[in-house]
């Protein structure tokens, strides 16, 4: 156990590729925290997905052993935070756990639009930030320009900013040096009751349910009879530990430190993150501040293209489910797709990662419908309700209103991309709240309909700034819309999977769009297929595929009819590969691929 | 069993011909020296191999001789199959022996001799009536020399077709009319016209791979098809199979019982077998490649290399696709007989939508049970199978 004064807990603010993860791991080396043999790279990040996309998705923390000049010893632990903004929520309960942060921003590139977003979490948080400009040693550095946009864009004084180069390790002993003059101790009082912030925790296969937390006040031991204060759940300590960063026991935690404690939890779900843990013969008087639990933004459905792997599926998501309580699943029914689960996400990127997950992990072949928002029904009769699927919209004439999420969009982008940024911006409905310039970059912010971003917003956005812009955004407010349900019909027929909530003014265009994207899709039937849009009974749009006009094999000769059979076995596999849609065969990908278009 | 099942036929794989064509994906090789003799030991020890693997071995109705290019062989070879088949299994009285033959005049020179061999009846390869169309196919022969076999051909035997191959680029309606009302003029009671295939493996399919166009579009050839059934009709030959066009009576028998799932024997390189044994259908092939053929006939008495036997809904496939080849269809009771009810290996609901929409039907004057395709339907096969079977 080490005292108060000696711990500094800390989090490292940086954008995706500024060396978050290279200066990590410079730390823990000089700290000694591994052996040269032990350091595969980034060991941080330690999920195949977050290190394939450079992304932090669970929080976690390194302690490192650290001599400062003062030749006293100190307990520096490292609070990993995600770097995007889906996971804001584990953003925030990291940032609660620490008393300050490392700004890192890449002395070539700047500040980019996330690290914005969590710097001024941190400083919400109260936190202490050290900015330091990495990368250096780069002949395109400026740290004098990055320095003046620190000041200029976050407001943050950055003179003092330490220069750095995770390659050469120039200042990688300022920054250790820093922490610990610069932040604060943590404060806690040993003697008082056991009061400590759950702040993560998840499944691992050798020692089961991990649960990460931050003491307050009080100690933690072994063998003590633990009482999680919003569950009222009571479980017995059997481990104490630290990561150093391999998981390693210790006696006990007091105040200001940062661990984990394995207490027979079976669920990650009966360790609720943000929870407040005390000792159940001492209760301590009030719980730490909770957090508002994430809720799902963005929903789609998921269907297994092969219908026998639905359990598969289901079981997938619940292992998920069990290190990520913030995505929601519910079983669906789609006449396209068959049954799969309507599941809903915190964002974008966090679908995608799940999906990837899902494929990767647990080998499964999904088609996802088209990601939709969460709209705000609002009924003729006064009902009201949330809208997760836009094939269970309700007949036009009972709708009194319906409301749409709006967010609050901050871009940064090299000044010369700025035209096309905003003209995609204006094109998706969107207004303009604020736009800035800090050296040769714009930063614009404005307000846009979600449900206008969760398509291709992204895709565009980096095609019209050949990848330099940066983009975040958070959750702003409803707003009513004039909104209409799209349904495409395939002879007739409407396709659940493909109908749409849009903008009513962009109804024909997407509808025809879409119908034309079948069109190239969905290969040639026996018969003419007619695919239209409509909205209600109307037709706004109208394709046809012609009818197939041959398919056969004119010579059959000799005898040898096995080959013959093989052709005919690949074409039933080919079709098992369709979802019967009416007498129409669909190939499955057709789904989302229709959806999937830009605005051409 | 009824007395079609009784039926048997042979067919005689010959694996060389004088050049190998662009398109053909068949077991041909080009080879300077054949020898004979060894080939004609190895055919007569796999025939009666292959005679001993049925129950007991009906006579032959018919026997084909294929390739390859068949009229390369020496006549002597041929008697001495025949002569040997009939000795095996005995010939029924009306039995039906076919030869291919290339229109070439050193082929043709033979003709007699296959005559005298046995054989009473020739197909001959025409392929095209275009001197660039037999150009473009690859073909040994000029115009001339093909309707001069064909001429010769139709002084020596009563029974003979042509095989044509259509759907080529730029081939107009106008143009393929043309050729198949010139070959209608010259009384044939039999023709085989083939859409152009791009069949993987050939020159063609390599060179299509590299952006040649070497077909018309299925829109243009399902064109040319309907035309060519529309023509062939007017004539007297309606189409009897996709491909097969014949007066009434005339249709080749030994292809019909590929059609008809009947059973047969192949020897040779490459040659497949099916027949029905013990309530089961079995399927053998042999090697395809002449040299370790004949080295594998040498040592064993046979070259059979792969042999199977079929599930029932295999055979309900095999049944379906050969049969809905054909205009008079396919008895679904004969295929319950053998593989089991019908909804095992039939997509009945399916079926309906293809009566509605005019591609499939109950041929009438079958007391209702036979299933059939639909000359719109028949285009569509593969898709139809593929929809239908289970
Ligand atoms: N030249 C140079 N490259 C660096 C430096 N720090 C990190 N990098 C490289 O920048 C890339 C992104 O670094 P990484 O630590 O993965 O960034 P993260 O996404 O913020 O964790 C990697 O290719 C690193 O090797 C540095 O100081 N100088
Ligand atoms: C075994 S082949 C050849 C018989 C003989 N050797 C000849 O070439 O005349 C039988 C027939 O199949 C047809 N054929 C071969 N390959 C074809 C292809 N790729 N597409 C369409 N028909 C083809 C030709 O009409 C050919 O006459
Ligand atoms: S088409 Fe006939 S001649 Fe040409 S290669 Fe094939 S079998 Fe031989």
């Amino acid at each position: 156990m080490t005292a108060p004064e000696q711990i500094r807990n800390f989090s490292i603010i940086a954008h995706i590729d500024h060396g978050k993860s290279t200066i990590a791991d410079r730390l823990i080396q000089m700290c000694g925290g591994l052996s040269e043999r032990e350091m595969t790279e980034q060991v941080l990040d330690n999920m195949d997905i977050e290190r394939e996309r450079g992304i932090t998705i669970k929080a976690q923390t390194v302690r490192l052993d650290y001599t400062a000049k003062d030749g006293k010893a100190y307990v520096l632990n490292l609070m990993d935070t995600p770097g995007h903004v889906d996971f804001g929520y584990e953003v925030s309960r990291s940032l609660s756990a620490c008393e300050g942060s490392l700004l890192i921003v890449d002395a070539s590139q700047g500040v980019e639009a996330q690290t914005l977003a969590n710097v001024y979490q941190a400083i919400e948080a109260n936190h202490e930030i050290v900015p330091v400009l990495n990368k250096i040693d780069l002949p395109a550095a400026e740290p004098d320009r990055i320095k003046t946009q620190i000041e200029e864009v976050i407001g943050l004084p950055a003179d003092d900013a330490i220069a750095a180069s995770a390659k050469t390790g120039a200042g990688m002993a300022e920054i250790l040096e820093a922490l610990v003059t610069q932040l604060p101790a943590p404060i806690g009082d040993r003697e008082a009751p056991l009061k400590a912030l759950l702040v993560d925790s998840w499944y691992d296969a050798y020692l089961g349910v991990m649960t990460l937390v931050r003491v307050r006040d009080g100690v933690l031991r072994k063998g003590m009879k633990i009482r999680m204060m919003g569950t009222g759940a009571t479980h017995v300590i059997e481990r104490v530990g630290v990561f150093s960063p391999k998981p390693t026991p210790v006696d006990e935690l007091g105040p200001g430190e940062i661990g984990f404690i394995n207490a027979g939890v079976k669920t990650v779900s009966d360790a609720k993150v943000g929870d407040t843990i005390t000792e159940e013969r001492r209760l301590c008087d009030e719980a730490l501040p909770g957090f508002a639990p994430s809720v799902p933004v963005v929903f789609c459905g998921l269907f297994p293209v092969d219908t026998n792997e639905f359990t598969g599926l289901r079981e997938a998501l619940e292992k998920l489910s069990l290190n990520d309580a913030s995505f929601s699943f519910e079983a669906e029914t789609s006449a396209a797709l068959g049954f799969g689960f309507r599941c809903g996400f915190l964002g974008l990127l966090h679908m995608e990662v799940i999906r990837d997950r899902l494929s990767r992990e647990f080998n499964l072949e999904l088609i996802s419908t088209a990601p939709s928002v969460v709209y705000q029904m609002h009924m003729t009769d006064g009902v009201r309700f949330d809208l997760h699927n836009p094939a269970d919209m309700p007949e036009v004439t009972k709708i009194a209103e319906i409301e749409e999420p709006w967010i609050k969009a901050t871009i940064l982008t090299p000044d010369e991309y700025l035209g096309p940024v905003l003209t995609l911006c204006t094109e998706r409905r969107g207004e303009q709240v604020d736009l800035t310039y800090a050296g040769n970059r714009a930063m614009a912010v404005y307000r846009l309909p979600l449900n206008e971003v969760v398509f291709d917003f992204y895709d565009r956005l980096k095609s019209v700034t050949k990848g330099y812009a940066s983009f975040d955004y958070a959750v702003d407010n409803y707003r009513a819309g004039d909104l209409v349900k799209v349904s495409i019909l395939v002879n007739g027929d409407p396709v659940d999977a493909l109908s749409m909530i849009v903008h009513r003014d962009q109804a024909e265009g997407k509808g025809r769009a879409i119908c034309i994207r079948l069109k190239d899709l969905v290969p040639r039937q026996m018969f003419k297929v007619a695919l239209q849009a409509a909205i209600g009974g109307k037709v706004i749009a109208r394709e046809t595929i012609q009818a197939l006009r041959k398919d056969v094999t004119a010579k059959c000769y000799g005898g040898d009819i096995s080959r013959k059979k093989k052709l005919l076995e690949k074409q039933k596999e080919g079709k098992k590969k369709m979802r019967q849609f009416g007498k129409v065969d669909i190939p499955q990908n057709a789904f989302f691929e229709a959806l999937k278009m830009g605005d051409n | 069993m009824s007395r079609e099942d009784q039926s048997l036929g042979l067919y005689v794989h010959w694996p060389f011909c004088k050049a190998k064509c662009p398109y053909c994906d068949f077991n041909s090789h080009v080879s300077s020296q054949v020898d004979y003799a060894a080939f004609q030991t190895g055919m007569l020890a796999e025939m009666r191999h292959l005679a001993s693997h049925l129950e007991q071995p009906s006579k032959l109705r018919s026997i084909f001789f294929g390739g390859g290019t068949p009229s390369l062989m020496p006549p002597d070879l041929i008697a001495a199959i025949l002569a040997e088949a009939e000795q095996i299994f005995g010939f029924a009285t009306d039995i039906e022996i076919t030869a291919e033959a290339n229109p070439t005049s050193v082929e043709t020179a033979k003709l007699t001799g296959f005559k005298s061999a046995g054989v009473n009846r020739v197909s001959l390869g025409i392929q095209a009536l275009d001197p660039a169309q037999l150009h473009f196919l690859g073909r040994e022969h000029s115009v001339t020399e093909a309707l001069a076999a064909l001429a010769l051909a139709q002084t020596i035997f009563e029974r003979v077709s042509i095989d044509l191959i259509y759907g080529l680029p730029g081939q107009t309606p106008v143009n393929w009319q043309a050729t198949l009302r010139q070959l209608l003029g010259l009384g044939l009671d039999h023709l085989s016209l083939y859409q152009l295939t791009i069949e993987a493996g050939t020159v063609f399919y390599t060179r299509q791979r590299q952006g040649d166009v070497l077909t018309g579009s299925d829109d243009v050839v399902a064109g040319l098809f309907e035309m060519t059934n529309a023509t062939m009709e007017e004539a007297g030959l309606a189409a009897y199979e996709v491909s097969n066009y014949a007066r009434d009576g005339h249709e080749c028998r030994h292809n019909l019982t590929y059609w008809q799932a009947h059973d047969w024997l192949g020897i040779g390189p490459g040659a497949h077998s099916r027949f029905d044994r013990q309530g089961q259908r079995v399927g053998l092939a042999t090697r395809r490649s002449p040299q370790s053929w004949l080295e594998m006939t040498a040592l064993k008495g046979h070259a059979i290399e792969t042999e199977c036997v079929e599930t029932p809904m295999g055979w309900a496939n095999e049944m379906l696709m050969m049969g809905l080849r054909l205009k008079t269809g396919i008895d679904l009771n004969l295929i319950e007989q053998k593989c089991g009810p019908r909804q095992l290996w039939l997509d009945q609901n399916r079926l309906a939508t293809h009566f509605e929409a005019g591609l499939l039907q109950f041929l009438e004057d079958h007391n209702g049970d036979r299933l059939a395709t639909t000359a719109e339907g028949r285009l569509l096969l593969n898709s139809l199978l593929a929809d239908i079977t289970r």
